[in-house]
């Protein structure tokens, strides 16, 4: 399923890579710990999280993720939305919490 | 090929950069995707590890026809008990650092589990220097 499907669907708002919607969306991995997902998350997963920083744009960078999704309505900082267009890594957002987000993204992927 | 890039401790802005020039110049190379991804998995975890604990560091990164070393260089407060760091989830990380979702005791094992070989040398009050030795086969 493609990153545009995916935000139609849940109607999320794009702070960032309106170009890379057609990026092939593997699954999903929820985790608000770097280490956790440089460990665990898998190439072309999007990332749900609730940090905002530019951290997780290199993160997702260095695991080829297919997007950053921030949950609860966070937007993501300045910097962030500067790096994840050189970094080419799109940034949505939910107004749902990780459960809820998680719950209907499962469902939608399975 | 031999690369070197300076770390600052404290310096969250630019934690990853050594992490990815080092994957740029090894997908150019045409490494393995799979030796990639651990290699990228170590190196940052190890370069995050400078930036969180550290004051300074250098990372060598040595690339050969088999394999890629890393020597990750800092000088530092050294690591008190080397098995309690080895173990999943102890972290000595401080409030700031955990809240940005670093420091959650994952950084080492991460590591070794990605590392073909690792060791660690520690010295109180001086500084740890970290050698990870990855083969492209």
């Amino acid at each position: 399923m493609t990153l545009r499907e995916i935000k139609e669907s849940l109607n999320l708002k794009v702070f960032s890579g309106e170009n890379l919607l057609e990026n092939e969306v593997t699954g999903g991995y929820a985790s608000d710990l770097l280490s956790d997902v440089m460990g665990y998350a898998s190439e072309g997963e999007i990332w749900i999280t609730l940090q905002t920083h530019k951290n997780v744009v290199g993160v997702a960078s260095l695991k080829d993720l297919s997007a950053i999704i921030l949950v609860k309505g966070f937007t993501p900082d300045q910097d962030t939305l500067v790096m994840s267009e050189n970094e080419n890594i799109p940034v949505l957002g939910t107004d749902m919490e990780t459960f809820e987000f998680c719950g209907v993204l499962y469902n939608l992927l399975k | 090929m031999h690369f070197e890039y300076k770390v600052e401790g404290g310096d969250f802005t630019l934690a990853g950069y050594a992490s990815s020039q080092i994957k740029k110049t090894l997908k150019q190379l045409g490494a393995d995707p799979a030796v990639i991804k651990r290699v990228v998995v170590a190196l940052y975890e190890a370069e995050v590890n400078i930036v969180a604990h550290a004051y300074r560091g250098v990372i060598y990164a040595d690339i050969q026809p088999g394999g890629i070393t890393l020597r990750l260089v800092d000088e530092g407060p050294g690591i008190p008990d080397v098995e309690m760091a080895m173990t999943k989830g102890f972290s000595t990380a401080s409030p700031q650092v955990r809240e940005m979702g670093f420091g959650a005791g994952m950084g080492l094992p991460n590591i070794s589990e990605n590392a073909d070989s690792f060791s660690i040398e520690t010295e109180i009050n001086k500084g740890t220097t970290l050698t990870i030795g990855i083969n492209f086969k």
